[in-house]
């Protein structure tokens, strides 16, 4: 075997200790805090999405219960359809976004919602909204020279409980 | 390494130290023109990050540029490929080709292989650059799919990749050789690491590779129709992570072997360094996941496990800030440092090489946390695709490695122009505005996206989201993009300035080789190939076995090209 300095030893450990720690810690975000990253949904055709039939085909904000929401949301260049969502506080909206061209991104400000919006493939995730106001949401990977003006906005808006 | 002995005169030694570079000839050729395409490449990439840096503080230059650039993302195509793709590439096989022959102390033994490397590096780099140059190729240095470019960039950017094989190849023909020659002789840690790094990179690019050959060749010529967008992402990752530890790599060989030799001080321990590059030939493949964790259709599970091999690869960064510290405290000491902290001062803060190269290690500290956040799981929803990646980046290969190849080049070049150094101060002063200028661009890039999620990639000062909350930090990293100009335009200045006008040098500049402490017998396992490469591949069949064939059984190569721009 080989000789390592004391010290050195040390440290080797406390890296290892900290490195577990780490992944402990990641793991229990993810199962108990349950923040999650998106996954497997679905497949679809790109060239397709928008025909009738297809969720994409007239997408937007669709009531499963109160204050329970699906978002059907389509990216293409440059712009999200629909841009703007309005949802009473404390809804919890899912999102289902996919492209009908190249790759977008899809994050909403100040929220745990940031996925790649990939052609061929549905990206979807849960948030909560909680606090009234204006959420922005953002293409943030390159789509071409309009990038920059592919945005839209979540209102929030207050309850009547709220507004009393 | 030519050795002096007592009797010699000065003259003699210089003569003799002459005959020992004359059997490098070609090396030093090949060496000179490979680092010169490649600061050639930087200063390009440099002058359009500095657009870059402006446009985001509010002042748009492009219009000065027109009908050259026509647009930010044309440009920012151009500092991506000629940074992260060209100077890289192109100064890490002209640094190992000087490298490796010094460390083993003899030439190439097939050097045909390196010149056939050469030359398709240096043919792929025009096809690269003419599509980027005429705005056929504005995909950035990803270039995802569905987006189209021009054939000729991704058959240009294959053959950099193959040219750097080839440099691979005579690399390794040359170690053989050398094993053949020196029987029972463990090898030389220089020569050892850098073959390390070349067989990483031989792994780490059959991901690209694939995407090459099977989707964006034949798609950008015509011959299919479609590609499957996911499974060009997952076949860029599966090279996109490994790319930046063959970044890193040969900063660290500098800062294990030759730093400490420059501070007066050794290796502190040879054998943990040798375990740590095997660790990173197994360890830097399997983690590309790391990199799509926001991505749709791949497998939750399969995120974690490239989350988990992904803090196994952070293990031996960390057992390398030990060793390298503990190596410069000796050099510290030996220079009469005493304390705590006394031996900091003691190191040679007059030698630029020197300088830049800890400076580098001090941002790559910073650079290092910021990375250990994104690869968190889920905690990397907080900042993917925000302008806190980046900021992240900058750090490390912006600073921690194109800061240590500047003080690489600060003794490379007067090695192999024979001139002297033109300006040590000024080198000195570049080093230092370099390390300021990347900490405050950094660390406002990163609290931007970190506190206000500002997307990547953004033309910005045109976007019409713009806050005015971002205006503090956008004016930080302006004066850190301000500092970054003065320090590139010195560094070209000292680097030109020594060849065109340098003194010719009266002391031949030897590459700096540090000896290390424990003396002691290598383990055969630190000294053998084979148990490490079967691992490596072992691991990525593992974690990306099942997956790949997976999506490639059900590809859906449904996208048609696009031109966006
Ligand atoms: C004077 C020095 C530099 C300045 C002012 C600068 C500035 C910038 C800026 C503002 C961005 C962000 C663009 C955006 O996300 O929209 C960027 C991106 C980038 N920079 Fe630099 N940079 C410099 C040097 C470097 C160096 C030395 C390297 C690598 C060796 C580098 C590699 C990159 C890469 C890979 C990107 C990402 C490109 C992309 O997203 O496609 N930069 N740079
Ligand atoms: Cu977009």
């Amino acid at each position: 075997m080989m000789h390592v300095d004391r010290y050195e030893q040390i440290w080797i450990r406390l890296s290892v200790f900290v490195l577990i720690a780490f992944i402990l810690a990641v793991l229990t975000a993810s199962v108990s805090a349950g923040i999650q990253v998106p996954g497997v949904v679905q497949r679809v055709d790109p060239n397709t999405v928008t025909e009738p039939g297809s969720p994409w085909a007239e997408p937007g904000l669709r009531e499963l219960a109160p204050g329970k929401y699906e978002a059907y949301i389509l990216a293409q260049i440059w712009v999200f359809t629909p841009d703007e969502i309005r949802v009473p506080a404390g809804s919890e909206v899912t999102f289902y976004v996919t492209s009908k061209d190249v790759q977008h991104g899809f994050k909403i400000l100040d929220t745990n919602i940031n996925m790649m919006v990939i052609p061929g493939q549905v990206s979807k995730l849960t948030a909560r909204f909680d606090e009234p106001g204006t959420y922005t949401m953002v293409c943030h990977e390159y789509c071409g020279v309009g990038h920059h003006t592919m945005y839209g906005r979540i209102v929030v808006e207050p309850t009547q409980a709220a507004a009393e | 390494m030519a050795v002096q002995s007592m009797a010699q005169t000065p003259d003699e030694a210089v003569r003799d130290v002459h005959a020992a570079e004359a059997r490098f000839a070609l090396e030093n050729t090949l060496t000179r023109w490979l680092i010169g395409i490649a600061m050639v490449a930087l200063s390009i990439g440099i002058l359009l990050g500095i657009f870059q840096g402006f446009e985001h503080a509010g002042l748009d230059l492009y219009r000065f540029i027109r009908p050259a650039i026509k647009d930010y993302y044309q440009g920012l195509s151009l500092h991506g490929v000629l940074n992260a793709l060209v100077w890289t590439t192109f100064f890490i096989v002209g640094f190992f080709t000087l490298a490796i022959t010094r460390s083993l102390d003899r030439p190439l033994s097939h050097p045909w292989l390196n010149v056939v490397g050469f030359v398709l590096m240096v043919t792929g780099l025009v096809l690269t650059a003419y599509p980027l140059w005429w705005n056929l190729a504005t995909v950035l240095y990803t270039f995802y799919p569905p987006m189209q470019a021009d054939w000729t960039f991704y058959v240009g950017l294959t053959l950099i990749v193959v040219g750097s094989w080839f440099a691979g190849y005579g690399f390794f023909a040359t170690l053989i050789r050398w094993r053949k020659e020196n029987p029972g002789k463990r090898t030389p840690f220089i020569a050892l690491t850098a073959n390390i790094t070349m067989a990483m990179w031989q792994l780490a690019t059959l991901g690209v590779a694939a995407e090459m050959l099977t989707q964006l060749i034949p798609w950008s010529l015509g011959l299919i129709e479609g590609v499957d967008p996911l499974l060009a992402r997952t076949y860029f990752w599966f090279t996109g992570h490994p790319l930046v530890y063959f970044w890193l790599l040969p900063a660290y060989i500098s800062w294990y072997a030759m730093v400490p030799k420059q501070a007066g001080g050794k290796l502190f321990s040879e054998n943990l360094g040798r375990l740590v590059f095997w660790l990173f030939l197994l360890l830097s493949t399997p983690v590309g996941f790391h990199h799509q964790y926001t991505d749709p259709g791949i497998p939750t599970g399969w995120k974690f496990l490239h989350a988990i091999l992904t803090y196994g690869v952070a293990f031996p960064s960390f057992i390398t800030a030990f060793t390298v510290c503990a190596s410069l405290e000796l050099g510290g000491r030996a220079r009469g440092g005493k304390g705590w902290f006394g031996w900091i001062r003691r190191l040679p803060w007059n030698d630029p090489s020197y300088t830049a190269q800890n400076l580098a290690m001090i941002l790559f500290a910073f650079g290092g946390i910021s990375g250990i956040t994104n690869a968190s799981y889920n905690v990397n929803l907080a900042i993917h695709n925000t302008t806190w990646v980046p900021g992240h980046f900058h750090l490390t290969v912006g600073a921690a490695v194109t800061l240590t190849f500047f003080g690489i080049a600060y003794w490379m070049v007067p090695k192999l122009s024979g001139r002297q150094l033109f300006g040590r101060r000024t080198a000195l002063v570049q080093a230092w505005t370099w390390f300021f200028g990347m900490l405050l661009f950094a660390n406002a890039f990163h609290l931007l996206g970190l506190r206000f999620g500002v997307p990547r990639r953004t033309m910005l000062g045109a976007a019409p989201y713009r806050d005015p909350a971002w205006t503090p930090f956008l004016m930080e990293s302006l004066v850190g993009v301000i500092l970054l100009t003065i320090s590139a335009t010195l560094f070209f200045y000292v680097i030109l300035m020594t060849v065109l006008a340098g003194k010719k040098l009266t002391k031949p500049v030897e590459m700096p080789v540090a000896q290390a402490l424990d003396q002691d017998k290598i383990p055969a396992w630190l000294d053998s190939w084979k148990p490490w490469v079967w691992g490596a591949i072992f691991l990525i069949i593992l974690a990306y076995g099942p997956i790949l064939y997976q999506f490639i059984s059900e590809m859906q190569p449904t996208s048609p090209g696009f031109r966006v721009w």
